[in-house]
């Protein structure tokens, strides 16, 4: 029911989720955002069980800011995702597992921009372009084939909007609205709200 | 207890999506939460409302129950689920809200209390522990008096200021910490851990027919009567259309002096006005006007009063002169 989407350029980061809170058949909430910043450079993208996104994605950005303070300098977007993959994998065979799909993103000084795929069973990869949801079914083949490592800003935010056309043609359930954020050397930017869902 | 797992890799669709043919058509959405409450925010503030109705597997067990509780002064809580866990955790939540202002001096937020309900049902997650429940309240500006010296009062006041002052790095989600608004404020939160802020919601097996009630007429511009008769409204179609919902509402309002209830309706009466209306006498009135446009006045509660208008306009328009006034009443069928 939800989709997250990242894609990641030369020296950026696109990311994109739905805006739907749903409880079984009914949208709660239209305007509900599902990404949580962890630092100046870095987003948390987490979707799953109801209340363990806001509980795991909230644990994280307190420990990554802990860890600001404690030490002076910000965990790398790299070591964050390994953090945050750790504890996933912790959790995963205690009684209380999280059952959370997540994509992290960020701009590092030194290595650039990533974006790490993480799902439910704590597997870690760090993609060129990623997606989690029922949407990803239809749309990783448009990343596949329009995907290039040296997309602009502009392309890159036309090949999200090709895939968000792809789910209103094909996918049956209602998406809205996106929210559009985009990471890179000067920090998180938000972008305009994709609202191409019919109405 | 394994939830919808809709996030797997898997190609088979998850139970609670009625689409496969191969199974046996399942309940599009787990009955249970067997009541209607519906919460909302306008300009006057917030408003709860909710049914009487206590189910217990097809029998009524109280045509009289209580869901919306009051927690403090300036907060109200509407309950949805287990009866017996709702009542508890409202008292434990009470009795955390009242420590909370004895120690720091000022109210909770209605997001903090939110989120205190959230982290105290967390390690239940899993169990078959059901609160559902919405926190309507009024946040901030009133403090009082009588628990305050001039000392406390300016050092709360400080960390006011402070808190609005340093705004905190994360503005992700829906938090924004150390800023309190104050204002009407609306939080949903379940005990399968969703917590979210709102303006509207609905919970409970009724809530689907209240939400479509409400999507047509809740805005922010509402008066507190219009509110209040939407509210009601929306409580009545779902008593109408669902078996766990029934027998009485019950309203709240909260605004900046608090929360203030009004008297329980039985809405059984409203049940007999629109059958009234629906079949039997004086239920569509229609006055032609000289133009020859017909409008109609629908009745309801109203039908006595439209049937009288219609008269007056029939009357006078008889004394200006003006002819091919026409006032009939006539059955729906």
């Amino acid at each position: 029911m939800e989709y997250l989407i990242g894609i990641q350029g030369p020296d950026f980061v696109l990311v994109a989720a739905d805006n739907v809170a749903a409880s079984s058949i009914i949208q709660m909430k239209h305007d509900y955002d599902k990404m949580f910043k962890l630092s100046e450079k870095i987003l948390l993208l987490c979707v799953g069980e109801a209340g363990d996104t806001v509980q795991f994605a909230e644990y994280i950005q307190k420990n990554v800011q802990l860890y600001k303070m404690r030490n002076g300098y910000e965990l790398s977007p790299a070591a964050a995702a390994n953090f945050t993959r750790k504890n996933l994998a912790d959790y995963l065979r205690s009684r209380t597992p999280y059952h959370v799909n997540l994509l992290l993103a960020g701009y590092d000084e030194a290595d650039g921009p990533g974006l790490y795929y993480m799902d439910y069973l704590s597997a870690l990869a760090k993609a060129p372009f990623a997606a989690h949801g029922y949407g990803a079914f239809l749309t990783l083949s448009i990343l596949d084939r329009y995907y290039r490592p040296d997309l602009t800003r502009d392309e890159a935010v036309d090949l999200l909007k090709k895939c968000i056309e792809e789910l209103n043609r094909r996918f049956i359930l209602n998406l809205p609205s996106f929210n559009v954020r985009l990471i890179d050397r000067e920090g998180i930017h938000d972008l305009e709200k994709l609202t191409l869902g019919a109405k | 207890m394994p939830s919808q797992d809709s996030m797997e890799p898997t190609f088979s669709l998850p139970i609670g999506l009625p689409l496969s043919s191969s199974h046996s058509v399942p309940l599009p959405f787990p009955m249970s939460h067997g009541t209607t409450t519906l919460a909302f925010i306008f300009q006057g503030g917030v408003l709860a409302a909710a049914d009487t109705r206590s189910s217990c597997s097809g029998l009524v067990a109280c045509p009289a129950a209580q869901k919306i509780l009051p927690i403090h002064s300036h907060l109200v809580g509407t309950t949805s689920g287990t009866s017996a866990d709702c009542a508890l955790w409202k008292r434990i939540l009470a009795r955390e809200l009242r420590l909370y202002q004895l120690r720091h001096g000022r109210r909770l937020s209605t997001g903090g209390a939110a989120k205190l309900l959230s982290h105290m049902l967390q390690p239940f997650k899993g169990t078959e522990l059901c609160v559902a429940a919405t926190l309507c309240g009024w946040d901030g500006g009133e403090m009082d008096d009588n628990q305050m010296t001039d000392v406390e009062n300016s050092a709360s006041l400080n960390l006011e200021k402070a808190k609005t002052q340093c705004l905190s790095t994360a503005v992700g989600g829906q938090q924004c910490f150390g800023r309190e608004r104050s204002g009407p404020s609306l939080y949903y939160v379940c005990s399968d851990g969703t917590r979210l802020k709102g303006t509207l919601f609905s919970v409970g097996s009724g809530s689907p027919y209240a939400y479509s009630v409400l999507d047509q007429g809740v805005q922010w511009g509402l008066t507190v009567q219009e509110a209040v008769s939407i509210a009601r409204e929306a409580v009545f179609r779902a008593t109408y259309r669902d078996a766990y919902s029934g027998n009485c509402v019950d309203l709240y309002h909260i605004t900046s002096k608090g929360w203030t209830r009004r008297n329980r309706e039985d809405l059984k009466e409203e049940y007999y006005r629109e059958k009234e209306r629906q079949s039997g006498d004086s239920q569509r009135i229609m006055v032609k006007d000289f133009k020859g446009k017909a409008f109609r006045r629908m009745g309801g509660e109203f039908t006595a009063h439209s049937l009288a208008l219609c008269r007056k306009v029939q009357s006078k328009s008889l004394q200006l002169g003006v002819k091919g006034v026409d006032c009939q009443s006539t059955s729906r069928y």
